[in-house]
């Protein structure tokens, strides 16, 4: 058994090196299949005896990818581009792309054109939940993800392997949950990197094998004493807060990271695959309807203010960092209601804007401090 | 010493150019767009509930209940046409704190709503004619902002949503399970509407809205196919005065009695040899995208200087759906815009456009409101020269936000794109 900070240093090693993860399962004789954000079936790649890899972009320059998405494109999808483009996915069997927002459509047609060596698959979730047709429509998705991973890679599951795998998934996902309330008593340990790295090597490992080092680490980090962190408190909300400098700034400033509505991050983990309702694509198709709090899944009331005020009541963050992902307009059109919500409810946000691509983190840093000094 | 008389005839203003009349079909449809305003007037000081739609919603439902429906898209395009459109989108993306990256339409919507709720202080252009609406008729055929943007008008103005996810087609066809899914949700929301309205449906009189609607769809296909004639008997922005005939009132038979004078007027023009188009018909072009409202009198005049007609565009034809039951509604209506189909889909589209009406360019408007029209256009426009042998240009714009716009770009672009065409015209006649 490894020790904490072992554990923790894997895992950040593995969202600073992606790749090395990639190359680690291919020499292990393993398929890989890359998973666009922000929610794909893993489970159906999983039950084939392949492994789902998160593809969160990175900081690259777009150059190749300026051929296909305009300037004002969605900043993780001009990395993920231009990765698919200049060879760094190299190694995937295929990639699955939700067609969620309206630029993923577009990059399901990008991907299929530009990037011929990687073969797509689409997948279109429905978003009229209330309908009990959707559930059928799903499962008919998921059936086609399944035919196409079957085509392209040769593995094929079976409804054991897919049980199997929703369990793991399941467990994965309660881990992640208890990590989430663990950290918060030791938030001198758990810096708002360490979280966040704890989170996003999610995406790079098999998830039985990354429940087990996160498992270890809950199991570490309850024999710690309890930290009475005295800085101010927050909940991040958003699609991703990378890069790492913009969390850096959250240290220097004694802010500690205590929930998260981030798509990248928890928004992952708040719903199970129902146990028991059906075969295992039935049970998936589920859980889709199960999802909450995502400005990529329509819901009716904006329920996002009202979730994020409970955030902070219950981990007792004095506010919220709105990470704005550069013109991600689900987003968008989310952030004026939960603000309003929030400081109706007496609680301070602040908005910072996430580009992969930034170069300087100054006015990051400014209105941080200034958030601070109000919090 | 006396003042000196000025030489009167020297400084007068030429004598304005006499204005073309109106033809009848325009005067028809000024006065079907001013009867679909009143009328929801009207219906909400009965006491009716009046709807606001997505403009590739099934408009047949709501035509069969008799339900007055108000269409925000087509409003928005109306103000932003006109230059009224600045004061909403300040309020927008300041009082009520959206990013200005969103959608223009959605912009200027929410704006107008927040004054229609009495929380926003805009003076209305229009003095309210887009009434409060008591519901909303949802669809994502277009795009998923609209569902977005409808989410935040439902809890702004406390209203129901009823709600047709037509989900994206990334294969070439409307895969059956879609089908089955979008029909059960049709036949849901004909019974919650019913509830909520208190309507009743007729199943005899929704044949007979389909009816109509069919034969309407039909006539703007065949109005937008007589644009094929040389010359073409109109100017193909002309086109899109028409499109609130097909977006707002497709059911309705008033549309069918404009549609039937449009293409009688322009078959008149055919059999004459005349058009309405001003100058010598060039080149023949495409236009993809929507058209750039705040500078569509900008963009017609340097057409106009290079004699150059648009002749096909894939927006407007996105209101021909054609279907024959429930089940055929629920496939056009996912099939219906090409922003919810996969590239191949859009490619043979606009492939088929550009022999139909032999175009000797496509000008593709970079719509800075729209992701789902920019994001694949670049591959589109690749792909669709290659194998159509035809030139292109792109230009920056917006359906509705002023600010998205340089005319003199749009010029320069313009004025390459000519040179091309040229030259591709002079080598065709060289042989």
């Amino acid at each position: 058994m490894a020790d904490l900070k072992e554990n923790l240093a894997l895992l950040k090693a593995a969202c600073d090196n992606p790749k090395a993860r990639l190359d680690y399962y291919l020499a292990q004789g393993k398929k890989v299949v890359g998973c666009f954000p922000p929610y794909t079936p893993e489970e159906l790649v999983h039950a084939s005896g392949m492994i789902p890899m998160g593809l969160w972009g990175g900081q690259v320059e777009p150059k190749l990818a300026k051929s296909y998405l305009p300037a004002f494109a969605c900043p993780i999808m001009q990395s993920d581009m231009e990765f698919g483009l200049n060879g760094t996915y190299e190694g995937l069997s295929a990639v699955i792309i939700p067609a969620i927002c309206d630029t993923l459509r577009c990059m399901t047609q990008n991907w299929r054109f530009g990037v011929k060596s990687i073969p797509m698959i689409p997948i279109v979730y429905p978003q009229n939940r209330k309908s009990p047709a959707s559930v059928d429509y799903l499962i008919s998705e998921f059936e086609t993800v399944l035919t196409m991973l079957t085509t392209i890679t040769g593995n094929m599951m079976n409804e054991a392997a897919l049980c199997r795998s929703i369990n793991i998934y399941n467990e994965h996902n309660a881990i992640m949950r208890r990590f989430a309330q663990v950290a918060n008593d030791h938030l001198d340990v758990i810096t708002p990197k360490v979280r966040h790295a704890v989170f996003k090597s999610a995406f790079f490992y098999e998830k039985g094998e990354h429940t087990a080092i996160v498992r270890e680490i809950v199991e570490e980090l309850e024999k710690l004493p309890v930290c009475h962190w005295t800085g101010p408190k927050v909940v991040l909300a958003g699609i991703t807060c990378e890069p790492d400098q913009i969390l850096d700034i959250l240290s220097e400033n004694q802010v500690a990271v205590v929930a998260d509505d981030l798509a990248q991050e928890s928004r992952q983990y708040r719903a199970d695959t129902p146990e028991k309702g059906g075969g295992g694509l039935k049970r998936l198709a589920l859980q889709w309807n199960e999802r909450y709090g995502c400005s990529l899944i329509h819901e009716l009331g904006k329920p996002r203010g009202a979730m994020l005020v409970k955030m902070c009541q219950e981990t007792g963050a004095q506010g919220v960092i709105s990470c704005m992902m550069k013109f991600c307009d689900p987003e968008e059109y989310d952030q004026p209601w939960y603000e309003n919500d929030l400081h109706d409810a007496g609680y301070h946000t602040v908005a910072v804007s996430i580009d992969q691509q930034v170069g300087s983190f100054e006015q990051i840093r400014t209105r941080i401090q200034s958030f601070c000094e109000m919090l | 010493m006396s003042e000196p008389v000025a030489n009167v005839e020297a400084t007068a203003a030429p004598a304005p150019k006499p204005k073309r009349p109106k033809p009848k079909s325009m005067i028809m449809i000024g006065e079907q767009t001013a009867a679909l305003f009143e009328n929801a007037r009207l219906a909400k000081e009965r006491g009716e509930k009046v709807g606001w739609s997505a403009s590739i919603f099934p408009q047949e439902i709501a035509e069969t209940l008799g339900l007055n429906v108000l269409y925000p898209e087509n409003h928005a395009a109306g103000i932003a046409a006109r230059h009224q459109a600045d004061p909403f989108l300040q309020e927008c993306e300041g009082a009520l704190g959206y990013s200005n990256d969103l959608c223009a339409y959605a912009k200027l919507n929410l704006a107008y709503a927040a004054v229609l709720n009495g929380e926003s202080e805009v003076e209305l252009p229009d003095g309210g004619k887009m009434v409060k609406p008591d519901f909303l008729l949802l669809t994502n055929n277009i795009c998923n902002q609209l569902t977005k943007w409808y989410e935040n008008l439902a809890r702004q103005l406390d209203i129901p949503v009823f709600f047709i996810d037509t989900c994206y087609n990334p294969f070439d066809y409307v895969t059956e399970t879609r089908v089955r899914y979008v029909r059960a949700q049709i036949d849901q929301l004909i019974k919650d509407l019913c509830e909520f309205t208190g309507k009743t449906w007729d199943d005899e009189r929704f044949k007979k809205i389909m009816e109509i609607s069919q034969r309407n769809s039909y006539l703007w296909e065949r109005a937008n196919g007589l644009l094929d004639h040389k010359p073409a008997p109109i100017g193909g922005f002309e086109l899109f005065n028409y499109m609130s005939a097909m977006v707002c009132n497709r059911g309705k038979e008033s549309t069918t009695a404009i549609m039937e004078q449009l293409n009688a007027e322009m078959e008149e023009s055919i059999k004459n040899g005349t058009s309405t188009f001003p100058v010598e018909q060039e080149y023949r072009v495409s236009w993809d995208g929507i058209a750039c409202w705040p500078f569509l009198s900008h963009n017609l005049r340097t057409l106009k200087k290079y004699g150059i007609n648009m002749v096909a565009s894939s927006y407007g034809k996105a209101w021909a759906i054609n279907y024959e039951d429930l089940d055929g509604m629920a496939r056009a209506y996912c099939f219906a815009s090409t922003n919810g189909d996969n590239l191949t889909t859009m490619l043979s589209r606009r492939l088929e456009a550009l022999r139909q009406f032999d175009c000797d360019g496509t000008i593709y408007h970079v719509n800075r409101s729209c992701k789902v029209m920019d994001c694949q256009m670049m591959e589109v426009q690749r792909q669709l020269s290659e194998l159509a042998g035809v030139p292109f240009t792109s230009f920056d714009g917006d359906q509705a936000d002023y600010r998205n716009y340089s005319e003199a770009q749009f010029e320069t672009r313009i004025q390459g794109l000519v040179e091309v065409m040229k030259q591709n015209k002079e080598a065709k006649n060289n042989g």
